[in-house]
């Protein structure tokens, strides 16, 4: 978990603009909730590059 | 004045009466600098009466710069930090104030790394097992 408004430079970074965002190995973005089989389907992205 | 009012206190007591076994909270602030950060000493603050609460639970309070290597052996690299470390070391972390919501994420969290298991379901299991590398998620949220 990362408290956004003590460090907005890295809300800027990963361009939090709504909340709860989820950055996966800092190329893979999630806006909102992330139920179990769709964060599975993300994390199985970083298989791909 | 306690953060924790008698009301809270009484139902941490309660949620943490799930633990399944020892956990560690071990803190990042900067409390050897006469200028500890606002949330720093809030964070830190939270953190001592969470863990008077269960006897499970114990705290370990590091300055990030002195402590520069244990920082480092938990890959933490901001504050304040909490790194919630059980059997083993999960990987769990949480920047910043856990307030409002978050504080129930704390809970959660403190008593799944103490069961040392996940809950998660087998497939998502099957799926995570073949990742062959660590994965580093964060996930931002704002306090309410």
């Amino acid at each position: 978990m990362v408290e956004a408004t003590e460090f907005p430079h890295l809300a800027n970074k990963y361009e939090v603009y709504g909340v709860p965002r989820t950055v996966i190995n800092e190329t893979i973005h999630v806006e909102g909730a992330a139920p179990e089989p769709m964060l599975v389907n993300e994390l199985m992205k970083v298989l791909d590059v | 004045m306690p953060l924790l009012n008698d009301k809270i206190q009484k139902e941490v007591r309660k949620a943490l009466q799930n633990m399944a076994g020892p956990v560690k909270l071990v803190m990042f602030t900067q409390s050897s600098n006469a200028l500890e950060c606002e949330m720093c000493a809030e964070t830190r603050a939270l953190v001592e009466e969470v863990a008077a609460l269960s006897d499970q639970l114990s705290v370990e309070v590091h300055d990030f710069l002195d402590d520069k290597a244990v920082a480092e052996q938990y890959q933490v690299d901001k504050i304040p930090a909490i790194a919630i470390v059980g059997a083993k070391d999960y990987g769990v972390r949480f920047y910043g104030i856990p307030s409002g919501y978050e504080f129930s994420s704390l809970m959660d969290d403190i008593v799944t790394v103490s069961k040392g298991e996940s809950g998660l379901s087998a497939a998502t299991k099957a799926a995570v097992a073949k990742l062959a590398q660590p994965v580093h998620i964060q996930v931002y949220v704002t306090p309410t």
